[in-house]
């Protein structure tokens, strides 16, 4: 079974998820992220899915999954790069993933874990 | 290698992921818009591991199809021996779930699909048939 | 046709009353079509038809049918384009048999009447052709313009810097929607906006379907981590989500294009103001 590498870039985790996801690689991830980010002290987590071509609803619990568990540990998470097909099979699924924290690229992503403006997500201001 | 009309065993998570790369393959061939690619993709999925873990492994077969109107498709029919399902109705409630899911397998695959066939027998199997067509 | 005993009359007919029943198929088809078709091309394209029946019944060639269908299949194809009715169209070819029959009565012929039975069951099939033909031809126009409205309808431009804006024209159904929904969030994607403003105030009503699918659409786009303004709601539209049913929820919406462009302004942190950023 592949595992999938955590890269720690200053106090953010970052998570490229560049292949097919199996469940046991899924399951396994969420444990080595729980550790790193004990063994960091990491304030964010970035899961990128530019690559990933469906999620499904074992992947979808997966992220909400890591968002509280790291959030638990004072670590917000943001998943980046979600593909227009990929979202709207979602929607249509029925999983909205509350909780997670959304952004259309990994630079967006890291600058939400960065500068927290209260101003730019609407609902928040 | 041609992918049509192509079975494949679900005995374990890897084969999970070969029945999505399967039904990917297929759809692309018939000329299927990417979104509606990732919707059958995606309800695949779901099928393959209800199939794996509630139905105790089984098989998927995956064929291109044609209707009377002579419109273009992709069918996917997953079957397993194991238990059955006993309350049709509540398994395809959104949100009821056997195990500790998300309830979503069922009921969001039905909803990916365009055309959606639930068949089980108590302690003989299930047979799911979904077919997407193309727009 | 025409092998019955001896020799068959009706090609005899359709030879020598050529003349007077070309004319009387002209004035009954001219009548039908007025003005829409020149009375030459008109007499043209019988008269073309006419000499192609005549070879048909006389028998022996069966090219004669071949070309007579394929004929009538362009001239059904034709009409079908220039929005002529279906009857209009049919009639074309029946008229054929009004116009010989006042022939066959004019001879009193009893073989000829005999004949023309068999004739007009003939033409009735050939009506059918153009029936067909003319069917698919609209379907096909039909479906042509669907796939223009399709791609005329659904422009994403581009408001400012990071916020689009999707001004949606017309009635929404399922097929343009999604549509619409694709081309919006690869937009997205492409340019990077944070932001999008679907604007409804050219959709004539909202029904449970179409909100649905406005909702998923933001939903989606709030996924890619992107955000949606809907603008143009009209107190008639909002009187309908409310009566409807349909939750909103958190989704941000507001009266005019403007006032959305405003908001997406403002959530962006961008001030507009009279003066120069200094």
């Amino acid at each position: 079974m592949d595992r999938v590498p955590i890269l720690k870039i200053g106090d953010v985790l970052l998570v490229s998820i560049q292949i097919d996801l199996q469940d046991q690689t899924v399951l396994a991830l969420q444990e080595d992220l729980a550790d790193r980010i004990v063994k960091t002290g990491a304030r964010g987590v970035i899961i990128d899915i530019t690559a990933v071509d469906i999620v499904d609803s074992f992947i979808g619990r997966m992220f909400a999954t890591i968002a509280s568990m790291s959030r638990l540990m004072d670590a917000e998470t943001v998943v980046v790069g979600m593909r227009p097909a990929v979202a709207i099979t979602l929607v249509e699924l029925g999983l909205s993933l509350g909780g997670v924290r959304t952004a259309l690229d990994l630079e967006k992503g890291m600058r939400v874990l960065g500068a927290p403006l209260p101003a730019v997500r609407p609902g928040t201001s | 290698m041609t992918a049509q009309d192509v079975e494949l065993p679900i005995v374990s998570n890897e084969d999970v992921v070969r029945v999505r790369q399967l039904v990917r393959a297929v759809a692309a061939e018939a000329g299927m818009s990417l979104v509606d690619q990732t919707k059958i993709v995606t309800a695949a999925s779901e099928l393959a591991r209800n199939t794996f873990v509630h139905g105790g492994g089984g098989s998927a077969r995956v064929e291109s199809v044609v209707n009377a109107r002579g419109r273009a498709g992709v069918r996917l029919v997953v079957t397993d021996n194991g238990p059955g399902i006993p309350d049709i109705d509540k398994a395809l409630t959104e949100g009821w779930t056997s195990g500790s899911g998300l309830g979503l397998g069922l009921p969001g695959a039905r909803r990916l699909a365009d055309e959606f066939e639930l068949d089980t027998k108590a302690g003989e199997g299930t047979t799911v048939t979904v077919t997407k067509w193309i727009r | 046709m025409s092998d019955g005993a001896g020799k068959a009359h009706l090609p005899e007919l359709l030879r020598s009353g050529r003349e007077a029943v070309l004319d009387r198929w002209l004035e009954v088809v001219l009548e039908g079509v007025r003005g829409r078709i020149t009375e030459r091309e008109l007499k043209a394209e019988l008269t073309e038809l006419y000499a192609l029946i005549e070879r048909a019944v006389a028998g022996g060639d069966e090219e004669a049918g071949r070309e007579l269908r394929a004929a009538l299949a362009e001239i059904s194809r034709s009409r079908a384009r220039q929005g002529f009715s279906p009857s209009e169209t049919a009639v074309s070819v029946f008229a054929v048999k009004q116009a010989l029959l006042e022939q066959v009565s004019a001879t009193a012929d009893m073989q000829a009447y005999a004949e023309f039975i068999e004739f007009s069951s003939w033409v009735d099939d050939l009506g059918l052709v153009t029936f067909e033909t003319y069917a698919s031809a609209r379907e096909q126009v039909i479906a042509d313009q669907m796939e223009q409205l399709l791609e005329l309808s659904t422009p994403v431009v581009k408001l400012w810097d990071g916020i689009l804006g999707v001004p949606l024209v017309g009635t929404l159904d399922s097929a343009r929607t999604q549509v619409v929904m694709e081309t919006l969030l690869e937009r997205l994607v492409e340019t990077g906006a944070q932001f999008a403003v679907i604007d409804i105030t050219g959709v004539p009503a909202v029904d449970t379907e179409v909100a649905q699918h406005l909702l998923k659409t933001v939903m989606a786009a709030r996924l890619m981590g992107t955000d949606c303004v809907i603008s143009g709601v009209r107190p008639q539209i909002a009187q309908t989500i409310v009566a409807l049913g349909i939750e909103f929820g958190d989704i941000a919406t507001k009266a005019s294009l403007a006032d959305a462009l405003a908001y997406a302004l403002e959530c962006s942190g961008i001030q507009v103001t009279g003066r120069t950023e200094a």
